[in-house]
């Protein structure tokens, strides 16, 4: 059922800013550490682990698959709710840092990409 | 008339707001082909016209949060918001295959750091270009370009003036809108159009929003590998901005 596959990824979700939150408060900041990365690292294995012993039945599945092309519509939204405003009244040092930060990141994702290749072995 | 709008309004927010997205979502698709030719993905417009949006929103209302500061449109804040957000985000997790990400692994950690550290350094140097030489202001500004959420979680953890704290998030939040509107210009340039290279994009550039976003606009399928190292960016900024990287920038200065 469509319900028990959002309650799994909610499962997930839960627990990843639970332990996100810890884990801030852990090393000392009121701020969430990664949690919904640990979520979707929680959620990958778990799916994997359930692939493999094919446990998982079709709806469940659709279940997680109805809110991940919920997304785009909920990014859109997203876009809509920023304080666009504040940015533009940041004024030149707001767009100097925010537009060299970004130019560079681009720049860099092939190097890195080689570098996490080297590293963790190429294909 | 409008009391029963307002009400409505109140009582049923998500409504009107699936309304409104599923409208602008048909506007944008039919510019992208109609208008560009579908040589603009329709995700993109979307996007786009969802900040011009959120900037007319802003001027209007005078807010904080875009268009949903306008009481009509209170649920595109909701469902835009953090909670729907991130159920969403850890829903496309779905479609990660495991190998593929131990396999992204390294790469994704080494543009981790590289990409915090590098924002701290480039804010904090276009910071002290602007005229500001107290460590405290330039690691706040330094924190702003990292992320939206690590200027503020710095200011605050050092104690900078509410001025430079306001001008960490502006400048982090143009560093979000930037991405989420240029990556699917850059895209193939870059070479984002495998799993491994969104691990890397989404440790370098680290705006959840942003990266999202941009990714959505390029390709949904690559989201949640992007997603998944940029989610951790802002826990590590928030770790290594006031600390480690605060310290090594006053014994500089």
């Amino acid at each position: 059922m469509v319900i028990y596959g959002t309650a799994l990824l909610c499962g997930c979700l839960f627990l990843g800013l639970l332990a996100g939150r810890l884990l801030g408060a852990a090393l000392g900041i009121h701020a969430d550490v990664g949690g919904v990365g640990l979520a979707m690292l929680l959620l990958v294995a778990g799916n994997d682990r359930l692939r493999r012993t094919s446990k998982l039945p079709q709806l469940t599945g659709e279940g997680v698959r109805f809110w991940s092309s919920i997304y785009l519509p909920v990014t859109v939204a997203m876009a809509a709710s920023q304080n666009v405003r504040a940015a533009v009244m940041g004024g030149w040092i707001a767009l100097a840092a925010g537009a060299g930060v970004v130019v560079g990141g681009f720049a860099l994702v092939p190097w890195i990409r080689r570098i996490g290749d080297q590293e963790g072995g190429a294909k | 008339m409008r009391a029963i709008l307002d009400e409505l309004a109140d009582k049923y927010p998500l409504v009107i707001a699936f309304i409104f997205i599923g409208a602008l979502m048909g506007v944008s698709w039919v510019i992208s082909a109609k208008g560009t030719r579908n040589r603009i993905h329709g995700s993109a417009i979307a996007i786009f016209l969802g900040l011009v949006l959120a900037y007319l929103g802003g001027l209007w209302t005078g807010g904080t949060k875009g268009l949903a500061d306008v009481p009509l449109l209170a649920g595109v804040g909701l469902l835009g918001g953090a909670m729907i957000r991130d159920i969403a985000i850890v829903a496309t997790a779905m479609g990660v295959g495991l190998d593929e990400l131990r396999r992204s692994g390294p790469g994704g950690v080494v543009a981790l750091l590289v990409g915090v550290v590098g924002s701290f350094a480039v804010g904090a140097a276009v910071a002290f270009s602007a005229g500001y030489r107290d460590p405290v202001s330039l690691a706040t500004l330094g924190a702003g370009a990292a992320t939206y959420i690590v200027g503020p979680v710095t200011g605050t953890a050092l104690g900078a003036t509410p001025e430079v704290i306001a001008l960490s998030i502006a400048t982090g939040l143009v560093k979000s809108i930037l991405v989420m509107i240029f990556t699917p210009v850059v895209a193939r340039r870059i070479g984002l159009d495998n799993p491994r290279s969104a691990m890397v994009f989404g440790g370098l550039m680290g705006t959840t929003s942003g990266v999202a976003g941009g990714l959505a606009a390029t390709d949904p399928k690559l989201v949640p590998y992007g997603a998944m190292t940029a989610t951790f960016f802002t826990g590590l900024g928030c770790l290594l901005c006031p600390s480690i990287l605060f310290i090594v920038l006053r014994w500089m200065v």
